[in-house]
């Protein structure tokens, strides 16, 4: 069914944006910046701008809805077989989430407009920042998990190249890459994890999911699929012990902090547990896991937070302290844990993304984010100093501020809850980590605003422009009017947790409330603030005992960890792939056969189906020929010119072979593949030596032999066992035969599998005969442009060099035939649908024909007369090709559906026409094209200095020296015989 | 009848092209090699349509064709690389 129905059936009457538009804005907005940069940088921000504005607006239109406790659903199937389909919903949680991403998104779009530097490319910045946030909305409005996982993805990867967008600093890369690596893995394991619940629950629909949480818990499988989806939660959301990515993700410009690390791609993880809540929460192991990793991450991401001199490391680490502290409210596995936990993702984005940005304010005015070379800036930076104050004190958890209220509830929810049997240490934990979270942040605002004014900042402080204070006054409402005033954001708040635990959890009846009497928690917090007071006025004595106390660095164990897997892996490889051919050939046939050994052993034993056909002397005449020359090639194997002599027989007698046994389709290819392949490796041999060094010792040899005649052994005796069998099941062949006509229009069975039954498979092939030709073009360009060149060029003759460059009778002969062997292609072409033949033969015909004009003229003069690149050609051919099978679409038929009739034009006989044949003139042109295109790479390659280009097709030309004694042909004589007989002479005296 | 001198002419270009083989082989030089490919190609050439007269069909005959057309430019090429070391230049 239409996605656009269902929604417009749920919603009633209001209007709104389609689920899938809203997901799929910013991924088509990404090309916009990109483009737009040209235009300007105020446009290129203003079409970023608008593009998450029209996002947010398309979630806004759904807001009536949601807030009546609807869900609006999507759907589009896909894959269904796979249970893969593009299904969306819209609940509150996912809405706050969307909310959050593109709300926040467009403060951080209009900060980074001012903040990025006329250095960097703003396009590229906001084309990457569009497909996160894309990423992102589509992770919080899927519906299908495997969706999900897709996005989920692609969060890591946009991520991966917001955080490197510096690419010019070691420590963006290296971040980069570490984020990517630890996401990347935790991804891995959750596709696991998801592909488990899917295969509990019976489908990949969260919306069925969610209501089979008994069913899951019961499962023996609930263990391994939570510990796997963990590990994905964990490293998304920087938890205890995957934190280490998050600070060396710092390298980044500022507004990616403020967006990815503080507001969203980390809030991933908390969404992920929050939305599979219903299912996986509430048993022992989810509780034990969870919140303890949560606590253990919220307090040691404080402990190092307090030691930090940067500022955004510091707030780095105070992300993950807080995700910490999210993570364990989510882990108590009660609906109040959870009220609290989703509150406090709101404060937290608000704040944590307001103090990133005013730490990119402090880096941008004085130069230094270093909190040892900072303070006194209260009075030269007064906006920044307050909205810093503000964010800091709300993180502290003062009251007045909305962060008060949420780690409030923390504390009330930790004094309730029991770990390991022991009563009171959650709630001593959580104290401790309230208390170094006060420490931190009011760490962050002495250090880096009070105290006195110094004379040396790098830079003069003052404030910014507006662009970049107004997005974090903007989160300072909030902050400010949730603080004051907690109940406005009850019923949202509740409205999200119901969805969060699910509709037959009981909602809790706490109310968000400023002022809760005289509670423990509200003494644990008393307690927090003025111990966090008492670590700020000592320290500096307190950093000095840190940095001379040893600890593990994470980076160095990261890098340590990875250097080792890299070792291992090189070890293992640098057995099985050493450069040397023998080794690579040695080690295939060795396990081809000892894997066919074994499932002939293993297999069912064998009676022949079928009796020997009599051996015909032509047919012993020919297979002696083939042996003989398959055992001289081996004996005479060291000169590589008479290797390829003898490889002309075996192609020739193969040929002979199929003609033989009724293939003359196959007969013809193999002729003309035959020529081609000699003047390809004739090419080739200019760059050889003509003899082959011998290199290996008469043991290997020895191995190495013993192993080719196992290997050929094998092949024979399992031909020969084929031959003998019935097929296992019934042939294709018969259907082909039957359909060929019937359905292809064609008599000619290989042609029409060719372009029809198979055309698909044909494309494809082109496609990649195309790619293999422009790979050749492409090594020849590098090598021409680099040191190679010279090389190549000043290579001497190996051999003495007789008779002309472009001989006469070559010429000529050449020339009369090029129109034959033309009009030959031609009649090939048009006949192979019924007869044997075919574009592909025709190609190739058509190529020894032009190719033959390259040989007997040069390479300068022929290539002045081709008009057309062989790009162009190969282009064209896959053009052609798929424009035919596109034709097909506009009478409503599956991509390359042949169609064919009858023409009948006076002065000719009826003629067929199928569309077949303008996708076998495609194949035709990719032919002509690909081989073409790698025989002048190879030529342009072999091209040695001093060669001559010569204006004349011949060196001789008995018709110009005719000319010679007409005053008008004076102009032909320094090319005319005699010179060139003088250079002929010349050079063999050079060379000799 | 015409069987008969059919079954005489195979044997004898198919003689022939045994002969033309070892010529091949034994060389000894890379000229005389080159030669006998030459010889062979035009052997198939013989081969191929005395097949197809002896089994009555014509669709051998594009077979012959092409390599009498295409079959010379092998050779052509490596003649080339013996003589000039480069066969496009």
């Amino acid at each position: 069914m239409p996605a656009g129905l269902v929604a417009a059936r749920m919603l009633g009457d209001s209007p709104a944006m389609s689920l899938f538009l809203i997901v799929a804005l910013p991924f088509l907005g990404a090309v916009l910046p990109g483009l737009m940069i040209q235009a300007g940088r105020r446009t290129c921000f203003l079409t970023t701008l608008l593009t998450t504005a029209a996002a947010a607006i398309g979630l806004a239109s759904h807001a009536p809805a949601i807030l009546r406790g609807e869900t609006v659903m999507a759907r589009l199937p896909w894959l269904p077989e796979l249970g893969l389909d593009v299904n969306l919903f819209l609940d509150p949680l996912g809405f706050m989430f969307a909310g959050l991403i593109l709300g926040i998104g467009l403060l951080i779009i209009t900060y980074a407009r001012y903040y990025l530097s006329r250095d960097d490319n703003m396009g590229e910045f906001y084309s990457y920042l569009l497909l996160f946030q894309g990423a992102m909305v589509g992770i919080v409005l899927s519906d299908n998990i495997l969706m999900l996982l897709v996005f989920w993805e692609l969060t890591s990867l946009s991520s991966f190249l917001l955080i490197g967008f510096w690419k010019h600093l070691p420590e963006g890369r290296q971040g980069a890459r570490m984020a990517l690596t630890v996401t990347g893995m935790g991804g891995l394991a959750m596709i696991g994890g998801m592909l488990i619940l899917g295969q509990i629950a019976g489908s990949y629909d969260l919306s069925v999911i969610l209501t089979k949480g008994e069913m899951i818990r019961q499962s023996p499988l609930y263990l391994p699929a939570l510990i796997l989806i963990l590990l994905g939660c964990f490293t998304k959301s920087a938890q205890f012990p995957f934190h280490f990515w998050l600070p060396h993700a710092m390298a980044a410009p500022t507004p990616v902090s403020a967006y990815l690390h503080s507001a969203t791609m980390v809030k991933a993880g908390l969404f992920l547990m929050a939305r599979l809540w219903p299912v996986l929460a509430g048993t022992e192991a989810w509780t034990v896991i969870v919140s303890s990793a949560g606590l253990a991450t919220m307090v040691i991401g404080a402990l190092i937070a307090i030691f930090k001199n940067d500022l955004k490391a510091l707030l780095a680490f105070s992300t993950v302290s807080q995700l910490g502290l999210i993570t364990f409210l989510l882990g108590t596995g009660t609906p109040f844990g959870a009220m609290a936990a989703v509150f406090h993702i709101l404060n937290h984005a608000s704040f944590k993304a307001a103090l990133f940005m005013t730490a990119g304010i402090v880096d941008h005015a004085v130069h230094s984010r270093d909190m040892t070379r900072l303070g006194g800036l209260r009075r030269l930076m007064p906006i920044t100093f307050a909205i810093a104050t503000l964010a800091g004190l709300s993180m502290a958890g003062i009251p007045l501020l909305n962060g008060f209220i949420s780690k409030e509830m923390m504390l009330e929810e930790a004094l309730h809850t029991t770990l390991f049997g022991t009563p009171l240490l959650v709630a001593v934990v959580a104290g401790i980590g309230a208390l170094l979270s006060a420490a931190y942040s009011f760490r962050l605002i002495a250090h880096t605003f009070l105290g006195p004014e110094r004379t040396d900042y790098p830079a003069h402080p003052h404030d910014p422009e507006p662009g970049l204070w107004l997005p974090p006054i903007l989160l300072m409402i909030p902050v400010i009017v949730l603080g004051v005033a907690p109940f406005l954001a009850e019923p949202f708040v509740k409205l999200v947790t119901g969805a969060v635990i699910g509709p037959g959890a009981q909602l809790p009846k706490e109310h968000l409330a400023l002022w809760h009497g005289l509670t423990p928690a509200l003494g644990i917090s008393a307690a927090a603030v003025l111990g966090g007071l008492l670590i700020l006025s000592v320290q500096r004595p307190l950093a000095r005992l840190w940095d001379a106390a040893p600890r593990p660095e994470a980076k160095a164990i990261f890098d340590a960890l990875i250097g080792a897997i890299v070792a291992a892996a090189r070890l293992l490889t640098s057995r099985l792939h050493d450069g040397a051919f023998t080794r690579y050939a040695a080690i295939m046939v060795a396990a081809v056969l000892a894997a066919g050994l074994h499932a002939w052993f293993t297999g069912s034993g064998w009676t022949p189906g079928r009796e020997m056909l009599p051996v015909t002397p032509a047919a012993l005449a020919a297979w002696a020929m083939l042996v003989v020359a398959s055992a001289s090639l081996v004996v005479i194997h060291r000169n590589r010119l008479a290797v390829l002599v003898l490889m002309g027989i075996i192609g020739l007698m193969v040929s002979v072979g199929f003609n033989y046994f009724s293939a003359p389709d196959l007969a013809l290819t193999q002729i003309s593949v035959e020529v081609v392949t000699i003047i390809l490796l004739l090419l080739a041999l200019n760059f050889l030596p003509n003899r082959s060094p011998a290199e290996s010792g008469a043991a290997r040899r020895l191995r190495d032999g013993l192993i080719a005649l196992a290997g050929g052994g094998a092949a024979a005796a399992l031909i020969y066992v084929i031959l003998l069998s019935d097929f296992p099941a019934a042939s294709i062949s018969d259907y082909h035969l039957a359909n060929s006509y019937k359905g292809g229009g064609g008599d000619n069975v290989v042609n029409v599998i060719l372009v029809d039954f198979r055309g698909f498979d044909t494309f494809g092939e082109i496609i990649v005969l195309g790619i293999a030709a422009l790979v050749i073009y492409a090594l020849t360009e590098t090598l021409l442009s680099g040191p190679v060149r010279a090389r190549l060029l000043n290579r001497g003759y190996e051999e003495d060099r007789a008779g002309d460059a472009h001989p006469l009778m070559m010429v000529v002969l050449t020339r009369v035939m090029m129109p034959i062997i033309l009009m030959v292609g031609v009649y090939i072409f048009m006949r192979g649908h019924n007869e044997p033949g075919g574009g592909f033969v025709a190609g190739l015909v058509v190529a020894i024909a032009v190719v033959m004009q390259y040989m007997a003229s040069g390479f300068e003069w022929a290539a002045k007369r081709q008009r057309y690149p062989y790009h162009g050609i190969i282009g064209a051919g896959v053009l052609v090709a798929g424009l035919t099978g596109i034709g097909a679409w506009f009478v409503g038929a599956p991509f390359l559906t042949s169609a064919f009739g009858y023409v009948t034009l006076p002065p000719l006989e009826k003629f067929e026409l199928a569309t077949a044949m303008g996708f076998d003139l495609g194949v035709f042109l990719a032919v002509v094209g690909a081989v073409m295109l790698s025989l002048e790479s190879f030529s342009r390659l072999g091209r040695r200095a001093g060669t001559e280009v010569n204006d004349h097709p011949m060196d001789i030309d008995p018709s110009r020296s005719a000319r010679r004694t007409d005053p008008m042909g004076q102009l032909d004589a320094p090319a005319g015989p005699g010179h060139s007989a003088d250079r002929a002479a010349s050079n063999q005296a050079e060379e000799s | 009848m015409i069987d008969i001198a059919l079954y005489i002419a195979l044997g004898a270009v198919g003689l022939a092209q045994l002969l033309a083989m070892a010529r091949l082989v034994i060389g000894p030089h890379v000229g005389d090699r080159i030669l006998a490919l030459d010889t062979m190609v035009i052997n198939a050439i013989g081969l191929i349509i005395l097949m197809g007269i002896l089994w009555g069909t014509q669709i051998y005959f594009e077979s012959a064709m092409i390599i009498a057309m295409l079959g010379f430019v092998s050779t052509v090429a490596l003649a080339r690389f013996v003589l000039r070391g480069d066969i496009i230049e």
